[in-house]
């Protein structure tokens, strides 16, 4: 099978976002960037299933982004990942979910795909958007937040459980099929140091959009639906009153008569 | 023809979701504000009578789709709902930030090229224009954005705006959806559910969660006790749920859910970044930890320095008194 996997790099969780005065982005000094979480267990996913098969199937990485990428997308084939393609383009600056999905899926369609993990979002613009757009561009479906995978043994068909508010639905999907994975689907292994050192010899394809027969006007900025207007930093909360010291039966009736009179949440 | 501000409402086994109201609430506003009227969809097995419930909420119009499966499915729906936007043209759409929100918005956007915004806490009007605000990075930053391609969809993030009132005398026109034959690729055979009969964190209004401080999976019956008294859900930490006390079903964070109560207690949490990003919304924060220098409190707007072990069971009685009167 082809095992392709959508892999985004975004800021470690642990990063401090910190507005540009002038609102036009964030400060990117010193951010550590990493796969996105979601997207480590989409590379995983694919590596479990590659093992399982135990055949000639393939998992290749797909990402688009600037030249760092290139670290996330080693990592991925430090994990275990076959290949990757990297598109890298000046003119995806600026592209909304569906430009990116454009991108993703011509590179995708190009290469030959029979399933697709992506991760359930990005925990960077926490949109959730490009993996649903790209199936939807490659006319197949796709189920969301998938906390289980289990192919049928003739290979054309897989159930999941995916998550939703207050349970599960288990999902019949045929293949090919796009899945955005959710936590709790698997752990993700960390690459070892022979993995290190093979993924270095690993083919990694960089692409620009030229070479996908993609046209600027169907990418970045003057591709996308969608504008940015101003990025706004977080309001600051005023000190909260934190009460230290007191008998504990004292703070208690204290913190209730707070949130019945003064807060009148309860 | 009036333009249209259309609400695509959700319902689970029948029942209206509480966000579909809320939606009506900023859909009304945002028909104001532009000269359209409010309009509203929904889809699914034998509904017809919620969109008497829709009308008394203030839809003029509301679009009923029967569909002869109880469960949601991407592409029936997907169908339905592109083929309703080319056809009325509305010029905004709105959704709410749950699972069929978040899955449908997505599909519908990439088939009619509309600007979708995902998960709004604030949307409004401008120079006649959608602005549409949302959290990013988890809440560590907001983008406000407008879309370029008409419509506009918006997600709206549950218990963002009140639910509308219902006015009996108030009632929709009832217009039959147009459900184009569809053979799915992707059928829900059935439902799991795995909480109990309290909201999903995501919904939830009152939400207890607790931290690594809880120490083992069966101390977080204390927080249930609390919970129950309060009706509220409760959630956990990373470091928790790592741990192995609670499933990731309950994790609240940048890796978790995204929550946005009017109220929500952390008890022995210490505020990792991670954790603060996935709650940093909600209206009221309450913390409970005896360590005075935990990150937690710098966010809290009320907190307690003391043992958990001591302070939470008061609280539970103290609850349970202030509300038995």
């Amino acid at each position: 099978m082809k095992i392709v996997v959508i892999l985004k790099q975004v800021p470690d969780t642990e990063t401090k976002i910190k507005v540009k005065a002038d609102g036009s982005g964030i400060e990117t000094d010193g951010i550590k960037y990493v796969i996105n979480p979601y997207d480590e267990i989409a590379v995983e996913e694919g590596l479990r299933l590659k093992e399982k098969l135990a055949d000639d199937s393939t998992v290749t990485i797909i990402s688009v982004g600037p030249a760092r990428v290139i670290e996330s997308i080693r990592t991925a084939l430090a994990m275990g990942a076959d290949d990757a393609v990297h598109v890298n383009d000046p003119a995806l600056e600026g592209g909304d979910s569906l430009a990116t999905a454009r991108v993703l899926t011509k590179v995708i369609k190009d290469h030959g795909f029979d399933i697709i993990f992506a991760g359930k979002q990005a925990v960077d613009l926490d949109q959730a958007q490009v993996p649903p757009a790209v199936a939807e561009l490659l006319d197949i479906p796709h189920v969301n937040t998938v906390a289980k995978f289990e192919l049928a043994a003739d290979k054309t068909k897989a159930t999941v459980s995916r998550r939703i508010e207050g349970g599960d639905e288990v999902i019949d999907v045929t293949l090919p099929a796009l899945l955005t994975c959710e936590k709790g689907l698997n752990e993700p292994r960390y690459a070892s140091l022979p993995g290190i050192m093979k993924a270095k010899k690993k083919p990694v394809k960089t692409v620009t959009l030229a070479e996908l027969g993609l046209e600027a006007n169907q990418v970045g900025a003057a591709g996308s639906h969608v504008k940015i207007l101003k990025w706004l930093p977080i309001p600051e909360r005023s000190p909260g009153k934190i009460l230290k010291g007191m008998e504990t039966e004292a703070a208690v009736k204290e913190l209730v008569r707070l949130l019945r009179e003064e807060a009148k949440v309860i | 023809m009036a333009n249209e501000v259309l609400v695509l409402a959700e319902q689970r086994e029948g029942t209206l979701k509480k966000i579909s109201l809320e939606l009506m609430t900023i859909g009304a506003e945002t028909a104001k504000n532009t000269g359209a009227d409010l309009t509203a969809v929904i889809i699914g097995n034998a509904v017809e009578g919620l969109a008497k419930t829709l009308g008394a909420a203030g839809a003029k119009k509301v679009y009923v789709g029967e569909a002869s499966d109880k469960y949601y499915n991407t592409e029936v729906y997907t169908q339905a709902i592109a083929d309703l936007i080319k056809q009325v043209q509305p010029a905004i759409v709105l959704a709410g930030t749950t699972a069929m929100g978040r899955d449908l918005t997505a599909r519908v956007a990439a088939r009619v090229g509309a600007g979708l915004a995902m998960d709004c806490t604030e949307i409004r009007v401008e120079d006649g224009k959608l602005v549409m605000k949302r959290p990013v990075y988890s809440g560590k930053a907001y983008i406000e954005v407008t879309a370029t391609a008409a419509p506009a969809i918006a997600s709206i993030r549950p218990n963002t705006y009140a639910q509308a009132t219902q006015d009996a005398s108030r009632s929709a026109e009832v217009v039959k959806l147009e459900m184009k034959p569809v053979t799915p690729r992707a059928v829900v055979r059935e439902t799991v559910k795995t909480a109990g009969d309290k909201p999903d964190l995501t919904e939830a209004e009152v939400i207890v969660s607790g931290g690594r401080a809880l120490k083992a999976a069966e101390n977080f019956k204390i927080l249930d006790a609390l919970a129950d008294v309060i009706g509220a859900t409760v959630g956990a930490s990373r470091a928790a749920v790592d741990s192995g006390y609670v499933p990731h079903s309950m994790q609240v964070g940048q890796t978790g859910k995204v929550v946005n109560p009017k109220l929500y207690i952390a008890v022995g949490i210490s505020g990792a970044i991670q954790h603060l990003a996935g709650m940093r919304t909600s209206k009221v924060v309450v913390a409970i930890n005896k360590d005075s220098d935990a990150p937690i409190f710098q966010k809290a707007d009320y907190g307690i320095v003391d043992d958990l072990w001591k302070t939470v069971p008061l609280l539970t009685e103290e609850f349970k008194k202030l509300l038995a009167e």
